[in-house]
This record gives C-alpha cells, sequence and structure tokens, in this order.
C-alpha cells in the first residue's frame, strides 16, 4: 500500500528517515480520521463505528466530483491542482459533514437516551449501509483515483537517498493548519467552548442555555467534514480506493484515538502519528503482513498499562 | 413451564426431519436444497448463544467472536486433518477447541475486562483483526490463504444411520450425520445454558450487566463474572468453529472475518438479547433470509429489476438497516427477555426518549 520507492545504495539512516517520512505522512492521515472519532466520542461517548466508512464514501464521492462532473479538467497547471484540490476538499468536506450531521439527526438522536448499546449498534448498522453503498458504486475492485497521479509523485529532493514527494507535502502542508484551526476553534469559538461544555457536563451546560442537541449536531458536522478532507487526501495520495478502506482505515483510526486518550484532541493526532510511524516500521523493517497485528499488540499493551490512553487523565469512571 | 412442550415437538420434528425425503426437494431454481442447510443453521446458532454469553447475559460487547469461532475450527482441523501428526479423534477434537477457545477468551479478557465497555468493543475487533492475521501468515501451521483440507468426519456414527435408514426405506441425504452431530451439541449448549441462566453464575452474569457496581457492593468479584462470561461464551463459539470445520470438510481464514462478528451480533440482538428463544428464533430468519429467502427471490425476479437489483447485492443495506430500526423500535428483539426489555424502556417511563 505504502510505495517503497528507495534507491538502491540507501544507506541505513537514509532508509529510517524515508519510513519516518511514509509514517508521518500517512499518520496524519490516520489523525485527521481520529480526531472525528475523538470529537465525537468526547460528546456523546459513542464509537461511531460508521466513521471510516464515511471516509471511504468522501473518497468515492471526491472521485465522482473529478471523473464524472468533470473537475479534473483544472488539474493541469500547478495553480490548477492547488485550486482542484482545495475545490475538492470543500466539496467533500461539506457533504461529508452534512452526511454525518444527517447520522446523527436521524439516527443517534432519538437514541440519545437509551443504554449505551443501542447507539453503538446502530453506528454498525450505519457502516453496514454504508459499505453498502460503496460496493454498489465501487463493484468488488479498487478504483483508481485519477488516471494520472493528480498530484506530482516525483522526488522533491532529486537524485538523493531519502524520497519526498509534492503529495507528502501536500498531506502535511494541509493536516496540520486544519488542525490548528480545530484547537483554535475548540479553544476559542463560542460553538467550541459550547462543545467542551457539553463534553463536560451535558446537563450542566443545558441548564445554562446551551443548546446540547444542536452542539451534539455541529460536533458530527465538523468531524464528518474532517472525514471529508482525509478522504480526498486519501484518494490522492494512495491513489487507490476500494469500499473496504473504510473498515480497515477507521480501525487504524480509532485505535490512534483509544492509544492518544480518546476525548482528547492533541491525543488524537498524536496517537495517529504513532499508527502510522509504527505501521511503516513494520512494513519497511519486518512486513507488512503483520503490520496490523502488532498495532492492535501496541493497542492492547497500552490499554493494560496506561488504560486512559496516552494523554487522557486517569479519572476514574463516573457512578 | 421450564421447558414447553413445543420445545419437544421442535426437537422431535428436527429429529425425524431428514428421513422425511423433504431434504430432497429443492424448491424454485435453488441450487442446494433447504435440508443441507440446516446443519449450518446449529452451528450458527451455536455461535450467536455464546455471543448472547457476552453480550446478552452479561452486557460486554465482544466485536471478535468470529475470531474464537475461527480459533475453534482452526484448532479441530489441525487436530484431525492427515497432513498435520495428531489425527486425533472427532469428539476429543471438538472438546479441545471448545476448551482451546475458551482458554484464549480468558487470555484475552484477563488484562482487558477491567476497561470500559467501548474499549473492550474496540479490543475484541482487535483481536478478531489480529487472530485473522494469524491464519493468514502462520504458513506452515495453517497453509496460510489456502487453509487445511480434508478434516475427516466420524464416518463410524453413521452406522446407526444407515441401519435407521435402510429398515424405513428412506435414505437421508448426505447430510445426515453432521445434521444430528450438531443438533445434539445445540440441544445440548441449550440445556447447559438454560440451566446457567437461573444459577448463581447467571444471575451474576445479568447482575453484572445491570450494575457493576451494586454486583461489586454485593461481595462478588467483577472480573471473575467477566472472564467466566467470556469463557463461556468464546468456548462456545469455538465448539459452533469446531462444528463448522466437521461438517464444511475444510477452513480458510476468510470466513472468520469481522462481518461474520457483525451479522451474528445481528441475530442476537433481532432475536432478543439475552433470550435463549430470541438467539435461536434471530438465529433462523437471518441465516434463513441470507440463505434460503434472498437466492431464492432473487432468482424468480425478472432480469430487468436483476440488473438494478438483487438481495444478494444489498443484504449488507438491509442488515444494516434492520439492526438501525431494531434498535431505535424494539432493541429488546423479537421474543424478549422480560429483564431486558424492562431494562431497555426504563428511559421511555421517565418521559426521556421520543
Amino acid at each position: 500500500m505504502i510505495p517503497t520507492l528507495l534507491a538502491v545504495d540507501s544507506s541505513a539512516w537514509q532508509i529510517f528517515v524515508q519510513h519516518c517520512v511514509t509514517g508521518l505522512a500517512n499518520g496524519m492521515l490516520f489523525a485527521l480520521i481520529a480526531l472525528g472519532y475523538t470529537m465525537v466520542y468526547g460528546i456523546v461517548e459513542l464509537v461511531n463505528f460508521a466513521h471510516g466508512d464515511l471516509v471511504m464514501l468522501g473518497s468515492f464521492f471526491a472521485l465522482f466530483c473529478i471523473s464524472t462532473l468533470g473537475f479534473g479538467a483544472l488539474g493541469s497547471s500547478t495553480a490548477g491542482t492547488v485550486l482542484l484540490l482545495v475545490i475538492l476538499i470543500a466539496v467533500t468536506a461539506t457533504a461529508a459533514a452534512l452526511v454525518n450531521w444527517l447520522n446523527d439527526r436521524i439516527v443517534y438522536r432519538p437514541l440519545r437516551k437509551a443504554p449505551r448499546l443501542a447507539p453503538l449498534v446502530s453506528a454498525i448498522g450505519i457502516s453496514f449501509v454504508f459499505m453498502n453503498i460503496g460496493s454498489a458504486i465501487s463493484g468488488a475492485r479498487p478504483a483508481s483515483f485519477g488516471q494520472n497521479d493528480l498530484v506530482s509523485n516525483v522526488n522533491l529532493l532529486g537524485d538523493y537517498g531519502i524520497y519526498i514527494t509534492m503529495k507528502d507535502v501536500m498531506v502535511i502542508g494541509i493536516t496540520i493548519p486544519i488542525m490548528i484551526a480545530l484547537t483554535l476553534f475548540v479553544k476559542h469559538a463560542k460553538l467550541g467552548k459550547a462543545m467542551r461544555a457539553t463534553a463536560q457536563d451535558p446537563v450542566a451546560s443545558q441548564l445554562m442555555g446551551i443548546p446540547s442537541d444542536r452542539v451534539i449536531g455541529a460536533t458530527f458536522a465538523i468531524g464528518g467534514a474532517l472525514a471529508g478532507a482525509a478522504s480526498v487526501m486519501f484518494g490522492v495520495y494512495i491513489n487507490q480506493i476500494s469500499f473496504t478502506m473504510g473498515y480497515t482505515n477507521g480501525l487504524y483510526a480509532f485505535t490512534a484515538a483509544v492509544v492518544g486518550g480518546i476525548g482528547k484532541l492533541p491525543g488524537a493526532v498524536i496517537g495517529g502519528i504513532l499508527i502510522g510511524l509504527i505501521r511503516s516500521m513494520v512494513s519497511g523493517y519486518f512486513e507488512e503482513r503483520w503490520a496490523t497485528a502488532i498495532i492492535f499488540a501496541v493497542l492492547v499493551l497500552i490499554l493494560v498499562f496506561r488504560p486512559a490512553g496516552l494523554l487522557g487523565d486517569r479519572r476514574r469512571e463516573k457512578v | 413451564m421450564r421447558f414447553p412442550y413445543w420445545r419437544h415437538l421442535a426437537i422431535l420434528l428436527l429429529l425425524i426431519y431428514p428421513f422425511s425425503g423433504l431434504e430432497s426437494v429443492a424448491i424454485g431454481a435453488l441450487a442446494t436444497p433447504i435440508g443441507s442447510q440446516l446443519d449450518k443453521l446449529f452451528f450458527y446458532a451455536i455461535l450467536a448463544l455464546g455471543l448472547n454469553v457476552c453480550v446478552g447475559y452479561s452486557g460486554l460487547l465482544h466485536l471478535g467472536i468470529a475470531a474464537f469461532f475461527g480459533i475453534g475450527a482452526y484448532i479441530a482441523a489441525i487436530l484431525t486433518t492427515p497432513s498435520h501428526p495428531f489425527q486425533m479423534e472427532y469428539f476429543t477434537a471438538v472438546a479441545l477447541a471448545t476448551v482451546g477457545a475458551a482458554v484464549l477468551g480468558v487470555a484475552l479478557g484477563a488484562p482487558t475486562l477491567r476497561l470500559r465497555g467501548d474499549y473492550l468493543a474496540l479490543v475484541t475487533l482487535g483481536f478478531g483483526e489480529v487472530v485473522k492475521a494469524y491464519f493468514i501468515n502462520l504458513d506452515n501451521i495453517t497453509r496460510g490463504a489456502e487453509g487445511l483440507t480434508p478434516i475427516p468426519s466420524p464416518d463410524y456414527l453413521n452406522v446407526p444411520l444407515n441401519w435407521l435408514s435402510e429398515a424405513l426405506g428412506q435414505g437421508p441425504a448426505s447430510f445426515h450425520l453432521h445434521y444430528y452431530l450438531n443438533l445434539t451439541f445445540l440441544v445440548l449448549a441449550v440445556v447447559v445454558l438454560r440451566n446457567l441462566e437461573n444459577s448463581r453464575l447467571g444471575r451474576a452474569w445479568v447482575a453484572l450487566r445491570e450494575d457493576e457496581l451494586a454486583l461489586t457492593c454485593m461481595g462478588v468479584s467483577a472480573t471473575r463474572v467477566k472472564l467466566s462470561a467470556f469463557a463461556i461464551g468464546c468456548g462456545l463459539a469455538g465448539l459452533a468453529g469446531a462444528l463448522y470445520a466437521f461438517s464444511i470438510g475444510s477452513v480458510s481464514p476468510t470466513p472468520f472475518d469481522f462481518n461474520l462478528s457483525a451479522i451474528t451480533l445481528c441475530c442476537v440482538i433481532l432475536g432478543g438479547l439475552g433470550s435463549i428463544d430470541g438467539v435461536l428464533l434471530g438465529t433462523g430468519l437471518l441465516y434463513g433470509f441470507d440463505r434460503i429467502v434472498s437466492p431464492l427471490v432473487d432468482s424468480a425476479m425478472p432480469e430487468w429489476i436483476k440488473q438494478y437489483f438483487t438481495i444478494g447485492n444489498w443484504r449488507l443495506m438491509i442488515f444494516g438497516l434492520a439492526l438501525i430500526l431494531m434498535m431505535r423500535f424494539r432493541p429488546e428483539g423479537i421474543i424478549p427477555s422480560k429483564r431486558v426489555q424492562r431494562e431497555l424502556h426504563e428511559f421511555d417511563a421517565k418521559g426521556g426518549a421520543a
């Protein structure tokens, strides 16, 4: 999955740096998806199993925009490619936000006071529905994201032992501003404060006049928008999308959120990067087929020794 | 009544069914007769009953039950297949598969059961992936993606069946041996679970689901209760897996994925969490729909509809919508356990949910 395009005569440290770069770019994408999980979990304590499949649907939507709606024609020049990416991300993020908001409105909101199993099972149900829509769109085979690479795959460092492409730069250059914006938003904006208040104590915040259902809806929308942005970059970066990718990537991203400490935004980012790094290191130095097993072994170890995750508080469960 | 007459009736009907000659009647364009699906239904029912112990009775959301099903199947296969050195006997292999899956269940549960519910769901889900990776990657033991085959059937058990069918002049189809074995194990599992339900342990499971804190305050060790639920649930899944391996005659990694776990969860929820009758009915309905109704309807549909829509292609959508609608309108399932029903509707009484 991860292109390994190493020069033959790379030295040990060059190989190491290479794996770091690939891991970082992948990890940033996981982090972006993990943010959606962690925000929703933080506010309604629900593992939104459908989130990964939302990313998958987002990728197909972006592909649809490029090929059928003809957005791809923009990508002929450098400025055009940048414009295309911006438009794609904006459109897909809006669509994904809308879908996620609708999810909450139609499926989760009526179950707000039900036992926790109910929304969780519904989330699995939504994930099934999304997966089926994805397979109906794509058929069994993975779809290619545009005939040519939308963003160039040429090594920026020229003939040097390390391979850094415009794609890596794109992923890191887009995710970091999004994450900073999100952090500032949650910290300072009125809605962000409302979200934190609702997460902390839904009843008290409602008594203070915060419309908790609307705030939760907004959280779902923001999480969905992040998933939409991630899905566009995923398609451009990996260049191949299939209807099963939602499950795997969702699982990685959720693991990232838990490893970092679920409910914590920086935790999700750190967890995502960590998972990305572990994955690329295992694929690079060991065998890629064991990557999933090792990531989950790490997950179990972290949960055993630090059940609240790396950044989580060691707070006892409320009674 | 503890064991109403209609259950005896159901068992009796299932016992004479292979001799009725009905099993060879193929309906419509169905390639395989319905009867040959029944023996598979039995081990899926055992699997669902195992999951019911974890999710239904004890409220531990276990999303990796397929892994234990696979572990049971692989243990049974490895212990009996001619290419491996053990070549054990049917019943020993089934027993060891059950015990093996139960032990692994405890091994997974011991470090993770102190986690909160959602984390447990994730860890079991991840464990399912890890186990699948092992099935695929441990080439020299599991033969990788190719799988293990053949898994010999205990043919000596055929003798009384053959004698009986000769005496009746009515030859049962080839599925009859595993049909009876699987049915026997299913009945055994139901009897054991019914007794467990009302035992000290069964009541502890329910208490765990309802209020863990209260359970610990009563001096019951929550960890032990959880571990026992995991052991018995995973053990039943392992038993089901072993029966699967013998009935199918081969194992390969593909069937033991998240889809199986999720569909088993659908069976439990559709039928009724924590209710044995419910789970049996749920399994029957879901697999009946999947294996019998949907191919039947699909084959009967006119071509021009088939181009756009076949149930086979939209089964995940149908299952997904079923789960969502069940959770919204009847979370306690079709045949609910009274207790679960009250729990789940507690919030209605308070005027909460709309």
